[in-house]
């Protein structure tokens, strides 16, 4: 069953990598590619290892994903794309501790050639360019070597929530569980580049991990930073996540962490970082993962000539992790209501909550602060006195002031909706 | 010797951690083997999925096309050529209408 397309293809695809390093064994893309071509075999979205439906509340379909557990060093996952894997956190989980574990942390990656496997000894951090010294670290080296840092600190995915978005726009249709709460332990990246000394004139570091794209002239996946904030002393590459290394799929062996900025600058499974002394056009950061340039990175739908900048620092967010869309509740009975918030580049300064649709609102009661970047839980009780249906919502001010918008915001990337979310429930 | 004195010193004086038995809180990092599922479904619909099947899936397994809302020809077709250009997919030109209407057909929006 194989005819001169697939061939030709193959060939292109199998020397596309010749060249890779012995630290790391990429997956055969072989046995991907032995099938393109055989059409006319019917096959449904759901591969045959998916066990379980989960129906996700977009305004269109389709709205059901496989929960699938498939995954290495991974539990029950919300299926997204197999290849290359994008894995969503079921809501529940946010409902069981403020930190996220990691087998069920959400992954999300861009090009399919991941490394399958890291050897830790012979792994190397790579830091280079407008530097005095050029560095090859080795885990070991960044372990032992460098002062240890710890943070807890949200990590979400830039298009958390598109799924939501009206009209809706392609992209990775994530519900809310593009997001995760971890603490990290590992070093400042500002130690690490203080030992390669970085030149006068550095203006940016860019950042790159193993990953590669599956066609060779394919833009490589590099995020890069301002040259102050990669030496603000908050940015870490992290060997640890929640007491232990990181599963392979979000980033073993480094990981950069880049407190309250979206997780596209993240750059996992990091094995290079490149000092600049000119800005970074790649193509990741100067068209994809851009925003308009505009309050809450919002247009209307259609609007053009808008001027778009590289998509920052985070916004806050709040959410319900006990009661989903179409709960039902006895009129007049107390109910609790809880759930995580986080303020994005800021601390969380309240959390309140209102049962009427926004008429009044509430003060939530906060959990433990672990952290200003990190998930606050926070809890309350209502009645609802009247039979019928109700709209419960949530919203979060952060310490800088700035609070959850009553409008959704749209862009044609689906990025940074933080509209106040809205669960509507019944008393009988 | 003089590099584990360095080590405790800086220990001594990171940022957060301030737990006494310090020395064994240092994780060990272990060498690490996974497999990947593999990805290898089709798009359904048989031969109207020819088009698509052959340029469609070297960078991504079908749901990432599949699990996306009903949009606009229009979309489609940008998303097309995106694929193209920006990401290098190498499509058959002729092969470019075919899947055009592969995806307006079962994944459409007026
Ligand atoms: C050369 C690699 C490559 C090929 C071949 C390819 N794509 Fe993609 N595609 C990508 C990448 C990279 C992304 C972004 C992935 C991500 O964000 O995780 C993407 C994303 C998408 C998306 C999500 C929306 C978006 O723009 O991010 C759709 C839909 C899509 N591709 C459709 C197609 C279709 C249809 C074809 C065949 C015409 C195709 N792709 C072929 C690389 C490719």
């Amino acid at each position: 069953m194989r005819n001169d397309k697939e061939d030709a293809l193959s060939r292109l695809l199998r020397n596309l990598h010749p060249a890779r390093s012995a630290a790391t064994q990429h997956s055969s893309r072989r046995a991907v590619l032995r099938n393109i071509g055989i059409a006319g075999l019917s096959l449904a979205v759901s591969p045959a290892f998916a066990e379980e439906l989960v129906k996700l509340p977009f305004a269109s379909g389709p709205r059901e994903r496989p929960l699938t557990h498939d995954f290495p060093q991974k539990g029950d996952m919300i299926l997204q794309r197999v290849r290359p894997p994008l894995l969503e956190t079921p809501m529940e989980v946010f409902d069981r501790g403020v930190f996220t574990p990691n087998d069920q942390f959400y992954v999300r990656w861009h090009w399919a050639e991941i490394p399958n496997s890291v050897d830790v000894d012979a792994f190397r951090l790579a830091v280079r360019g407008h530097v005095d010294r050029t560095l090859s670290l080795s885990v070991s080296d960044i372990v032992r070597d460098l002062p240890r840092v710890e943070l807890a600190a949200v990590n979400q995915c830039s298009g958390n929530s598109r799924g939501f978005f009206a009209p809706r726009v392609p992209g990775a249709q994530w519900a809310h569980g593009a997001m995760g709460n971890a603490k990290w332990v590992g070093v400042r990246l500002k130690d690490v580049l203080d030992r390669a000394g970085v030149k006068a004139g550095a203006v940016q570091v860019r950042f790159k991990g193993l990953d590669e794209p599956v066609v060779p002239e394919a833009p490589t996946f590099r995020k890069s930073l301002a040259i102050d904030h990669a030496r603000d002393g908050e940015v870490m590459i992290a060997y640890a996540m929640n007491g232990e290394q990181l599963p392979l799929l979000n980033g073993f062996p480094l990981r950069l962490i880049v407190p309250g900025w979206y997780s596209t600058y993240w750059v996992k499974m990091l094995s290079d970082i490149e000092v600049l002394d000119k800005p970074d056009d790649n193509y990741w950061m100067a068209v994809a993962y851009t925003i308009p340039d505009t309050p809450h990175a919002s247009i209307t739908p259609g609007q053009s000539g808008v001027k778009m900048v590289p998509i920052n620092r985070m916004v806050p967010r709040s959410f319900f992790t006990n009661i989903t869309d179409g709960a039902s509740y006895t009129a007049g009975t107390r109910v609790p209501a809880r759930g995580i918030a986080f303020g994005g580049d800021s601390g969380v300064a309240k959390v309140e909550f209102s049962s009427d649709g926004g008429k009044s609102w509430q003060p939530a009661r906060l959990g433990d602060d672990l952290g200003k970047y990190g998930f606050r839980q926070w809890q309350t009780d209502f009645e609802l006195a009247d039979k019928g249906d109700h709209a419960l919502m949530v919203r979060c001010t952060n310490s800088s002031g700035e609070v959850q918008p009553d409008a959704p915001n749209w862009n044609g990337s689906g990025f940074m909706r933080n509209v106040i979310e809205t669960v509507q429930v019944r008393a009988f | 010797m003089l590099k584990r004195l360095a080590a405790i010193a800086c220990f001594g004086s990171a940022l957060l951690s301030s737990t006494p038995a310090w020395v064994q809180d240092l994780p060990t990092i272990k060498s690490t083997t996974v497999e990947l599922p593999a990805g290898d479904a089709l798009f359904p619909g048989g031969s109207s999925a020819n088009a698509i099947n052959n340029n469609c899936l070297a960078c991504h397994s079908p749901d990432m096309v599949l699990n996306q809302p009903p949009l606009p020809k229009a979309t489609w077709e940008a998303e097309v050529n995106k694929m193209i250009n920006a990401y290098k997919a190498p499509i058959d030109k002729a092969d470019v209408p075919a899947i055009v209407s592969y995806l307006v057909q079962t994944k459409g929006k007026d």
